[in-house]
């Protein structure tokens, strides 16, 4: 079954041709032809000519990053764009998430939907879409969002995993609180689960353990690429009987999002290393498990006190976890850790809350690599963040005017607070 | 976007600000959704047109009430800039890194006591208006284009002066710049030289700023300076982030990188504040007043409504100026009601 990727913004689109690289060259470096196969039917289509075709569509609302991407596509050989998949403008979307949603997504609609039809068209099975887009700016998350609800609308019954890069804490955008607001809020009655990357986190990563010294947006894209690399390349399910997956969305959302309040999932996976070290480093299934069980539980992010008051504990306990091995000696690998009670929220039973998928096939030049896959209180603080600095912004009304301008009322403000607040309020009980 | 004189420049008196302003309102009209930058050129303390601060708070009205985003530039300051190229450029303290005659004006400048170089400053204006576009024109793994600085540095919609500095002065002949020099780029854009008004940013509080940086600089060079500046420069309490940057790959020519800021900050309400005593002090003896009473279509009142939008203006600034000291908390948060009893 094949996934369709939309593209949307200037993340969006950066991001997603670095994932659709590492797809690629994941597919072609594996000696597995059934993996291959699986791997290509799942994201690209084969042409007449025989090269590989992303089954994308690429929407921005100015033409210099789908321009690039494509180009960039090209440039590696080994796969690239449908010459038609796009669609761009020439103004951009301003920053504004109501320019985004109440007047360039509707304006744009049909333009973006034929693009999808064609994509869905192309594809034996449909298994699901995923809108790849930030949060902060005014294209990837207004017209993002819009898009999102066509697609509900249009394909009710398949699977949307939106897939969102929230931004650094400081310094990208003034607005990006209020945007990333708006965004959450609706998607939440949208998308079947969001699965987020935040800048901050993903750039530890950079300084911390790939020894970056001089960190750009493209390092912190590759990483979150790589990452989604790990979640969404072929894997041996419970329910999938000894083939790949064909239905890999529908099976991610019902093992972590089994309840509409909780559809926030975060991303981790181990080894992490600056590539040169790895042909120096030996790895077991036992470390691996120990220290990803590790960065579940204990959160790097969260920062004890002001945790403390949102949690009423410190420890980051989980809804549902998935975990997906890949590589060398899969199937002894001991995954005992993560079934603990102790992790989980007590109105769920364990074997419940966890999932185990596997695949023998090795993931880039990692002889094992194990992603998880978490609906757990990793994104709280965050969120809390997001919301509380939105808010003080709110009480002194600035900025409205520019989205009372496209029709975004301060009621729709206020409606976007409180769906976030309940939000908020769900995920610090988890562990009553 | 378009530029506008509101003083004297050549031999133009009143046309930038009357004509200029009257465009500015017609764009508006015919096309309401297009973002309207307009820079606009403010007279210094000795101009010698006499009427221009009549001239200039007229426009004042007009741009406060139809541009979307106002950059104020004054000849005295682009006057400062241009000595101190020349003084880099000519004078003996010159150090290994610096180009003769490669700087943001073309072809030097050599001032003579009386004259101004009009062409030199004209073309430090020139460069605020390539570097805001640079993202428009090239691509950046950051775009920040004309209608995001508008969105991100206007919280309220005549709150929209803008105050433009550009880094650097000068080139830098060295290719591979050490960190330090990167830095000092950054610390340079809020220092007093390299605004294009005289106004004191560091002591009044900023509602919002844009860093366009040009060239090869990473984004990690760029939050490493944010974090640096962030201490010594107050913002307002609702926007103690207020930081939009954009990130260009391509530099101006001649230069490895360069920085553009443009600040929302209540300095210039001082500017405006000089602005309306100058009218004041012509406007309470009715100097020069019947040169204006003559044309069609004007009369007293305009001026009367053109002082009251300054002062309101200049109220609404110190309105936030005087929040700086207030201590403010977070804002109480919505509640939301449980199910459960905890």
């Amino acid at each position: 079954m094949s996934v369709v990727t939309i593209q949307l913004g200037q993340c969006g689109n950066q991001v997603g041709q670095e994932l659709f690289d590492i797809i690629c060259n994941d597919a072609e470096q594996s000696q597995r032809k059934t993996y291959s196969t699986s791997c290509s039917a799942r994201f690209f289509r084969p042409t007449s000519k025989g090269d590989l075709v992303a089954r994308a569509v690429l929407v921005d609302m100015e033409p210099k990053v789908i321009n690039q991407s494509m180009n960039k596509a090209v440039k590696s050989g080994r796969w690239r764009y449908g010459e038609d998949s796009h669609f761009s403008q020439k103004q951009g979307s301003g920053n504004n998430w109501a320019n985004g949603y109440c007047v360039l997504g509707p304006r744009h609609k049909d333009a973006v939907e034929e693009l999808v039809r064609q994509e869905v068209e192309r594809c034996d099975a449909l298994a699901g879409f995923i809108p790849v887009m930030s949060v902060a700016g005014g294209t990837g998350s207004g017209v993002g969002t819009y898009v999102t609800q066509c697609l509900r609308d249009i394909y009710p019954t398949s699977f949307i995993l939106n897939h969102l890069t929230w931004p650094y804490g400081t310094g990208e955008v003034i607005v990006q609180n209020y945007n990333s607001v708006l965004t959450l809020a609706h998607l939440y009655q949208l998308s079947d689960a969001m699965l987020v990357h935040e800048n901050d986190t993903v750039h530890k990563i950079c300084s911390q353990l790939l020894n970056i010294k001089q960190i750009s947006f493209s390092d912190i894209n590759m990483v979150i690429a790589h990452q989604l690399g790990g979640v969404l390349q072929p894997a041996l399910t419970p329910d999938s009987y000894g083939v790949y997956s064909r239905n890999p969305l529908g099976e991610l959302v019902s093992a972590l999002a089994c309840h509409p309040e909780y559809k926030l999932l975060s991303v981790s996976t181990v080894p992490q290393m600056p590539s040169s070290s790895i042909a120096f480093s030996t790895f077991s299934w036992p470390a691996l498990l120990k220290h990803l069980r590790q960065m579940l539980i204990s959160n790097t992010r969260m920062e004890v006190e002001r945790t403390r008051s949102l949690t009423q504990g410190g420890f980051n306990t989980s809804l549902a976890n998935l975990l997906i091995l890949r590589g060398k000696d899969v199937y002894s690998a001991e995954t005992g850790g993560f079934e603990d009670p102790a992790i989980y929220t007590p109105w769920l039973r364990s074997e419940e809350a966890f999932s185990l998928w596997k695949s023998p096939v090795s993931f880039d030049k990692y002889e094992k690599f194990a992603t998880l896959v978490s609906n757990s209180q990793a994104l709280l603080r965050p969120l809390d963040d997001m919301v509380r600095k939105a808010w003080n912004m709110f009480a002194s009304r600035a900025y409205i005017h520019q989205y009372i301008k496209y029709n975004i009322s301060e009621e729709d403000f206020l409606d976007s607070f409180t769906s976030l607040e309940q939000v908020i309020s769900s995920y610090g009980q988890l562990q009553c | 976007m378009f530029t506008l004189q509101c003083g004297k420049q050549r031999s133009c008196k009143s046309t930038g600000s009357g004509l200029g302003t009257r465009v500015l309102s017609l764009l508006e009209e015919e096309f309401p959704d297009v973002c309207r930058i307009v820079t606009a050129v403010y007279p210094s303390a000795e101009d010698d047109v006499i009427t221009s601060p009549y001239n200039t708070v007229l426009a004042m009205q007009e741009l406060t009430e139809h541009a979307d985003c106002v950059l104020p530039v004054e000849n005295q300051s682009l006057l400062d800039i241009l000595n101190k190229i020349d003084a880099m450029s000519y004078g003996t303290k010159l150090g290994p890194g610096v180009k003769r005659n490669n700087c943001v004006t073309s072809g030097g400048s050599r001032l003579s006591g009386a004259q101004k170089p009009f062409d030199a400053m004209n073309n430090i204006v020139a460069n605020l208006l390539l570097n805001i576009t640079s993202s428009t024109r090239f691509e950046g793994s950051l775009n920040m284009d004309l209608n995001e600085i508008a969105m991100n540095l206007v919280p309220f919609p005549r709150l929209h002066y803008l105050v433009p500095s550009l880094t650097p002065l000068y080139s830098l002949a060295d290719v591979s710049i050490p960190t330090k020099r990167l830095d000092q780029m950054f610390s340079d854009a809020f220092s007093k030289d390299h605004q294009l008004i005289r106004a004191n940013l560091k002591h009044s509080l900023f509602l919002a700023s844009a860093l366009m940086v040009r060239g090869d600089v990473h984004m990690s060079d760029l939050r490493r300076n944010i974090e640096r500046l962030r201490s010594s420069l107050p913002f307002v309490s609702w926007n103690q982030e207020g930081w939009k940057t954009g990130l260009c790959s391509v530099p101006p020519v001649g230069h490895s990188h360069s920085m553009l800021a443009l600040s929302n900050n209540t300095c210039v309400k001082a500017t405006f504040m000089e602005l309306r005593d100058s009218f004041t002090k012509l406007y309470k003896k009715k100097a020069h007043l019947h040169h204006y009473l003559h044309v069609d279509g004007m009369e007293q009142s305009i001026f009367s409504e053109a002082l009251s939008s300054l002062t309101g203006l200049i109220e609404d600034y110190h309105h936030l100026d005087v929040s700086k000291s207030r201590l403010q908390r977070d804002t109480p948060r919505l509640r939301i009601a449980t199910g459960s009893s905890s």
